[in-house]
């Protein structure tokens, strides 16, 4: 059965909606494959706006391995404005892809991508959209199966109802392995439908369905248990992690748009993982062990990039990019091999110490030096050392002195407010430390037009970290404190005019901690305010607290939770988590050592350079950390002659 | 000791500068004219295309655009020059930028620019109007009382507030024809200031004749050049160019 393209019902109406650009796809690099040629369909979804989700390299990536399948095709979807979603009901528009214009409802598996919690509503627009049931319940054979992935994939409890599954960890194999799953059961008949289907991809471990296990709870509301429901599913679903990055130098022909988007970039991922340890840091925890991918690939992806998305700049991506063994090597050899060019490159430089400054300074070699960022995180030196981020005040003005120094004339500071154990006076020790910048910075450099930003966000305690127990900071209290500094920081007669704040206020965290740390009670809540039209909760101008707290006050009724029992409170070791059947390798029992740990201020060292202290995820998952130096050499770009000249052959 | 890029930097000058005439066709009509831009400067680079750049603390690519077509409205006549360091080969231009452009952004035509004011010879512009369900016969009827008066105030919003002026006097010549599922409305437009738009003669039909369409039109901007001899037909604003480089 051939699937017709909506775009003939969907043009009529893109004249009528704000930037339609974004909804006609075109973009190059884009993949269109007859539909029957395939026997095994992909929809890949990034739950935001085009703008936001068309640079998600998670996206780019599964696109490109998932197409160069030759019995799999897959497309995209991103989520539509109101504007349009209004106009897609009133018509009849189903959820399109933007790459054929064909319906979601008709793929094999709707894969979304969640980098945070905050896109759980604009999926469930886009299952309903496509005249797919809200609860994976009522789906049947025709329905595509609806699978999570990204990091909020880790606790997808909160959106049980609405998943058939999650996929844990690096995605590149694994949807490889679903897609076999998938064309074997097709190609017998589709024996047993949608429930034998789920089976097989439960059984061989690769994907979590909800489905597939109960929870049952204690009176006081806790999880008494998680257990499979049927024989043959794993009681606890592991992550998947894909080891040698030189083998998957993906994506190769990056998509660029024709629409704006919020990174006009190529991204190359320089290595994943990361085991600084910051206590507070989820990405860090459940994407262990750190994974380098060799200088010679990346100076292989940033030519063939260049070369086929004609950007401008090349953003080296990582958790902790100054951290790859080789990134002044990298960083020197890319330098010298575009110092011709118009080409920039960037790094999101986070750590503070000089090495950054030469890094930061060799890679704006002919550019403009305006502003650098450094991510202290805590205001104390007391608070530092709970969340383990191992910079001295010594350190930093180190690191700014230098920075100033070079030429730079803005540094931008994060920090957060929240952390556990804080007090007023750990945030209120930030605007000193913004003082104590300037001051340095004008010595330094001798002009008094520099200037420093800080930032500062509310903390949000997440599912696999040592932070998992803690109790989140009340937003009342997370915008008291945010007040007080940024008082602080006006009332300093001496530089304060040098010094910018910029914060966000603590609800919206409020309603993350909920998604985030929330078992399968909360998706009641979701599909609540959803039925209420809340969308795009990423966007302050969208994003509605009251809307949220109303919605839970109907959901939670006859439970013996709240709101607060999620977010405020603090869990103890004995409580069953409501993600601990889901494996990232951490071993449970060095989390809780490690949250002990922070509340006596011990810090732990990196393992790349010190002994394994049994985070447990190697040996669980059978990893190793790779990192080299590999000693290689990036050689000059040969000339290549310009296909346009007059006289130059061809 | 200020690190920006140096602006006593060597600035290369352009030796040769190039006319490309290139479409915007289908689901690429709703590109805007900064998507556009944006899409075109990637494909020069990936293109190999040697650009003069300007001088100054960010340097810009010289490319000068003329007249774009409004976001929604497909064209066959954009125009846009650009200045190079090295000298270009037309035909190979034309070949390689089409190729590395997504398909419906079209290359269609390159000249070497020989020949002073070209956007002054941007005289007039070509439009066909396609109305899905709208009749040929309704389309005459408000056509005929649309031309049949001399002026149609005809208002636009604008960054600046509402904006009213005259839909009428910069229409040399309009006729109705018939399509597969539509009537279409072919119409040759005058450019002025402010410009007088296809949804300018679509509003001025309205309000002469309470013309509305269900479907949204499709628009089309057949041709962009000067005005030829006849006083209405829409000439190549290349043919100097190319003239000049056969001389």
């Amino acid at each position: 059965m051939t699937v017709q393209s909506v775009f003939p019902a969907l043009e009529q109406l893109l004249p009528r909606v704000q930037k339609p650009v974004q909804y006609v796809g075109g973009e190059l690099n884009a993949v269109v494959k007859p539909w029957d040629d395939t026997i095994v369909r992909w929809c890949l979804m990034y739950p935001d706006a085009y703008e936001v989700g068309i640079p998600n390299q998670g996206v780019q990536i599964l696109y490109e391995v998932l197409n160069e399948r030759a019995d799999t095709l897959c497309e995209r979807t991103y989520a539509v404005w109101p504007d349009l979603e209004k106009l897609m009901r009133e018509n009849g528009v189903p959820q399109f892809t933007v790459d054929a214009h064909r319906p979601v409802g008709a793929f094999d598996a709707l894969g979304v991508s969640f980098s945070t919690e905050l896109g759980y509503t604009n999926m469930l627009t886009a299952i309903d959209l496509a005249g797919v049931p809200l609860h994976a319940v009522d789906r049947d054979e025709t329905h595509p199966l609806v699978i999570a992935g990204g990091h909020a994939a880790f606790n997808p409890e909160a959106i049980s109802m609405f998943i058939d599954g999650a996929v844990l960890g690096d995605g590149e194999q694994a949807v490889l392995a679903i897609t076999d799953i998938i064309a074997e059961f097709k190609s017998e008949g589709s024996p047993g439908g949608r429930d034998e289907l789920l089976m097989r991809l439960a059984k061989s471990g690769v994907m979590y369905v909800p489905a597939f296990y109960d929870v049952e709870y204690l009176e006081d509301g806790r999880i008494r248990r998680v257990s499979p429901n049927r024989p043959g599913v794993p009681w606890r679903v592991a992550k998947h992690t894909v080891m040698d990055l030189d083998e998957w130098p993906y994506p190769k022909a990056p998509l660029v748009p024709i629409a704006e988007s919020v990174h006009e970039r190529m991204s190359v991922e320089i290595f994943r993982g990361c085991t600084r340890g910051c206590r507070f840091c989820q990405a860090g925890m459940i994407t262990r062990p750190v994974r380098e991918r060799s200088m010679t690939t990346i100076a292989d992806m940033v030519a063939n990039g260049l070369e086929k998305t004609g950007y401008e700049e090349i953003g080296l991506l990582s958790l902790s990019s100054a951290d790859h063994s080789e990134i002044a090597e990298i960083a020197k050899g890319l330098a010298d091999r575009y110092e011709d060019t118009q080409t920039s490159l960037s790094l999101p430089s986070t750590r503070v110490d000089a090495f950054n400054i030469d890094l930061a300074n060799e890679l704006s070699r002919n550019g403009r030096r305006s502003g650098l960022t450094f991510a202290p995180e805590g205001g104390s030196e007391r608070i530092r050392k709970v969340i383990n981020k191992m910079v001295t005040e010594e350190d930093l003005i180190r690191t700014v002195t230098a920075a100033y120094a070079s030429g730079w004339r803005q540094v931008k500071l994060y920090f957060m407010c929240g952390l556990p154990t804080e007090e007023d006076e750990d945030v209120l020790q930030i605007a000193r430390l913004a003082h104590e910048v300037i001051k340095a910075g004008r010595e330094a450099s001798g002009r008094k037009d520099i200037r420093c930003t800080v930032s500062i966000g509310g903390f949000v305690p997440k599912p696999h970290t040592p932070f998992q127990w803690a109790a989140q900071l009340d937003h009342e209290t997370t915008d008291s404190r945010l007040y007080k500094l940024r008082d602080a920081i006006r009332q300093d007669r001496e530089f304060g005019k040098s010094i910018g704040v910029r914060y966000h206020d603590g609800k919206p965290g409020v309603v993350e901690g909920l998604l985030s740390r929330g078992d399968r009670r909360v998706g009641k809540v979701i599909e609540q305010v959803w039925r209420d039209g809340q969308r795009f909760d990423g966007w302050s101008e969208h994003f509605s607290y009251d809307k949220w707290m109303a919605a839970a006050e109907i959901a939670f009724a006859d439970e013996a939770v709240d709101v607060n029992w999620y977010t405020i409170r603090e869990r103890d070791l004995s409580e069953v988590l409501a993600w601990d059947h889901l494996d990232s390798g951490l071993d449970k029992e060095w989390l809780w050592d490690d949250w002990q740990d922070a509340l006596s201020e011990v810090e732990v060292d990196d393992c790349r350079w010190t002994p394994c202290f049994d985070c447990g995820v190697c040996d669980h998952m059978g990893t190793e950390i790779q990192v080299g130096p590999t000693n290689a050499v990036m050689l000059p770009m040969p000339v290549i002659p310009s296909r346009v000249v007059a006289n130059s052959g061809t | 000791m200020a690190r920006d890029r140096d602006p006593g930097r060597e600035i290369v000058p352009a030796v040769q500068k190039l006319r490309i005439q290139h479409a915007k066709r289908d689901r690429l009509r709703f590109t805007s004219h900064r998507d556009f831009q944006r899409a075109f400067e990637r494909a020069l680079k990936r293109a190999g295309v040697p650009m003069a750049y300007s001088a100054g603390f960010s340097p810009h690519p010289k490319i000068s655009y003329a007249n774009a077509a409004p976001t929604g409205v497909a064209s066959e006549a954009e125009y846009v020059e650009i200045g190079v360091v090295q000298i270009v080969d037309p035909e190979k231009l034309l070949a390689v930028l089409d190729e590395v452009l997504p398909p419906g952004l079209d290359i269609l035509a390159v000249v070497e620019a020989r020949t002073p004011d070209f956007v002054a010879r941007l005289e007039a512009s070509h439009w066909s109007i396609e109305l899905p369900g709208t009749s040929q016969e309704t389309l005459q009827g408000a056509l005929d009382a649309f031309m049949s008066e001399s002026e149609v105030l005809v208002d636009r919003l604008t960054k600046s507030g509402i904006r009213t002026f005259d839909a009428r006097t910069a229409v040399i010549r309009a006729n109705v024809e018939m399509g597969a599922d539509c009537a279409i409305l072919q119409v040759v437009v005058r450019h002025g200031v402010p410009a007088v738009r296809p949804d300018d003669v679509l509003a001025a039909l309205k309000k002469v004749a309470d013309f509305a369409q269900e479907i949204p039109p499709r628009v089309t901007r057949l041709a962009q050049g000067p005005l030829l001899e006849d006083g209405w037909s829409v000439g190549d604003p290349f043919t100097l160019d190319r003239e000049a480089t056969q001389a």
